[in-house]
């Protein structure tokens, strides 16, 4: 059934025909293509050429757009280069794609200077934007949680727990296990050079105090930056993709109640919970560290941290959990929504929720750093 | 060349033996039988929730069948080597309900996705069959650069089956096609099968719901219900049927608005 095509050239009286053979199908259409730019390379020759598909077993729209392609590099001026042969039935199909407008080379976009600064001016306008959402956001969250607390009935408590169950029990395991292991890295360190200056015991205070005002809180921010601001954008999108939060608009609820408050009160009462639970986890590990490899007794242990560190120290990490978690939810929120219609831009958006979320976890820390250094805590 | 083609229609490209489909414990098909012929329009209509869906998705591999066997041009799927499927696969075109259009291509992109994998053809040939297959659905050129997420629920349909025409298979399935078109668009569609099918030979599995359709462009009627293929035939054999939905469905308020 299926046979090679061929495009054959018969000279008949003083024209020339293209006498077309074969299948002229998409599954040839490497084969077809070759042959069609090889015949036009006979526009302008003065003879008149007409095309003959009289033989032409198959034809489907390859075949078809290729022959009326040829037919129209072939017409020189006013007058058309003529197909014949056409059966009835495959002449509906070379009349459809003679209504095809030949495409028009869409110029690529050439780097010009004013196309960079304009690309420049995006960009900045893009982070004076951001800065913006993040604010209405603030803002939006505010007034919502303050419209509950006047009409207490609209507090969505099951959404609430359920959040709850998932950034923070859920996340129990993991950050125990990190925090653990963080905390043996730094006592293990610590020994190793301290060691030197014969000031074994002083690993205690570092590990103390850097776990309980920093690493403790600042670690467990970015992991749930990473393990629940992207689960945030993520669900976020795709409910944005697929109207879902339009739907909730028309029937008269406000996303932000509905959506961004639980989520947001979930993640300001998770994350000081797990930072209390990573800096015992770290401590522990960093005792048994102390303990085992640098012979430090757990008595001993403990005797040193008591005098090492003040409930300052831990009050100091422990403010910080819940505003970290606070920028964290409230970027992850803002992201989901400006989800565009495309799986390519919900990608985008997750990813730039879990940089920019842990970018400003860091500013934050920043911020808290030159506070209390201030106020002297 | 008439004599062949007379010849073919009496071989099903489609034939579907004793389908059984369960999800969970709901039996969805059950132990059903299907041919539909070369160069045919089957509509597939049934009550919602009948299984159309589960039949369509389940020849062309998306639902597991517990029982039963599917041949696609004459090849079982069950018992195929991966080339032979693929070379099925790359025969049929299928218009998923939604559209299905890649969300991150652009609609050319979208077109072209197919033929970029199968074939071995310069980028000017890809961009102008393209553009013949968005004139072939009635949209504008332009439309070529813009977003799945930028076109209208009408114009999504005209690409996916854009999409699904992009190898010219010889056997297409639509999933309610006409469904969130206007009448005209939906006529239009109609219309471009039929032109498809008499041009290219093209067989047409349509699940559908649109009278218009029905009647205008399908040459046999199959009906599901209960699991089973309850009638099949031509639009006078369904309103002959005395079955007790086919009465309502082709003799309701509707269907008499449709008949005129």
């Amino acid at each position: 059934m299926s046979s090679d095509p061929k495009l054959e050239r018969i000279a008949k009286g003083n024209a020339l025909a293209l006498c077309a053979t074969g299948t002229w199908t998409a599954s040839f259409a490497p084969v077809l293509e070759r042959m069609v730019a090889d015949a036009e390379k006979l526009a302008g020759t003065p003879q008149n050429i007409f095309i003959d598909v009289s033989e032409v077993a198959k034809l489907d729209t390859f075949g078809a757009w290729l022959i009326e392609r040829l037919r129209r590099s072939l017409t020189q001026g006013p007058v058309e280069a003529q197909i014949a042969g056409l059966s009835a039935n495959y002449s509906s199909l070379v009349d459809e794609v003679r209504r095809v407008r030949a495409t028009q080379e869409v110029d690529s976009s050439t780097i010009t200077i004013s196309g960079m600064l304009e690309q420049i001016g995006r960009t900045v306008a893009g982070v004076a934007g951001t800065v913006t959402g993040l604010v209405d956001m603030l803002g939006a969250v505010l007034a919502a949680g303050i419209r509950v607390l006047i009409h207490p009935r609209s507090f969505r408590l099951t959404s609430t727990v359920h959040h709850m169950e998932q950034v923070c029990w859920r996340a129990v395991p993991i950050i125990v296990l990190i925090t653990f292991l963080i905390g043996c890295i730094i006592a293990q360190q610590g020994i190793f050079h301290f060691r030197r200056f014969g000031a074994d015991i002083f690993v205690v205070d570092m590990l103390g105090v850097l776990v309980l005002r920093e690493i403790g809180v600042l670690l467990v921010a970015i992991m749930v930056a990473g393990r629940s601001g992207s689960a945030y954008t993520a669900e976020l999108g795709s409910m944005k993709m697929r109207e879902e939060i339009d739907a909730l608009r028309t029937m008269g609820f406000d996303p932000i109640e509905v959506l961004v408050l639980p989520r947001m009160l979930a993640l300001v009462l998770a994350l000081p919970i797990l930072a209390f639970l990573g800096a015992m986890a770290a401590l522990y590990g960093g005792g048994l560290v102390a303990w085992l490899y640098g012979g430090v007794e757990p008595e001993a242990f403990l005797l040193r941290l008591r005098d090492a560190i003040s409930i300052d120290h831990f009050i100091v990490g422990m403010v910080k959990a819940p505003v970290m978690a606070a920028v964290i939810g409230i970027v992850a929120c803002v992201e989901g929504l400006a989800v565009q219609g495309s799986a390519e831009s919900l990608g985008q958006h997750t990813t730039a929720s879990v940089v920019k979320g842990i970018f400003f976890v860091i500013v934050m820390d920043g911020v808290f750093a030159i506070f209390f250094a201030s106020i002297g805590m | 060349m008439a004599k062949e083609a007379q010849s073919e229609i009496q071989d099903p490209i489609i034939r579907v033996r004793d389908i059984t489909v369960q999800f969970g414990t709901t039996r969805v098909l059950d132990g059903l039988n299907l041919d539909v012929k070369r160069g045919e329009i089957l509509g597939f209509v049934g009550p919602s929730g009948a299984g159309k869906s589960a039949l369509t998705r389940t020849i062309i591999g998306l639902v597991p069948k517990i029982a039963g066997s599917i041949e696609v041009f004459g090849v079982d799927l069950d018992s195929s080597s991966t080339s032979q499927r693929r070379n099925v696969e790359r025969r049929w075109g299928v218009l998923f309900q939604q559209g299905a259009l890649f969300s991150s291509l652009t609609v050319g992109q979208n077109i072209q996705f197919p033929m970029r994998e199968y074939l071995r053809v310069s980028q000017r040939l890809m961009d102008e069959i393209t553009m013949a297959k968005l004139t072939m659905v009635g949209l504008k050129p332009e439309v070529a650069e813009r977003f799945p997420s930028e076109l209208s629920g009408g114009m999504i349909k005209r690409v996916a089956l854009a999409r699904a025409l992009s190898l010219d298979p010889d056997l297409v399935f639509l999933d309610e096609p006409t469904s969130g078109l206007d009448p005209i668009g939906a006529g239009d569609f109609d219309e471009l099968v039929r032109t498809l099918q008499r041009t290219l030979g093209l067989t047409v599995f349509m699940v559908t719901h649109d009278l218009d359709s029905l009647y205008t462009a399908c040459d046999r009627i199959a009906v599901l219900g209960n699991g089973k293929i309850i009638a099949a035939g031509s639009i006078a054999d369904m309103q002959a049927s005395q079955h007790p939905w086919l009465r309502q469905y082709f003799h309701g308020k509707r269907a008499r608005a449709v008949m005129g």
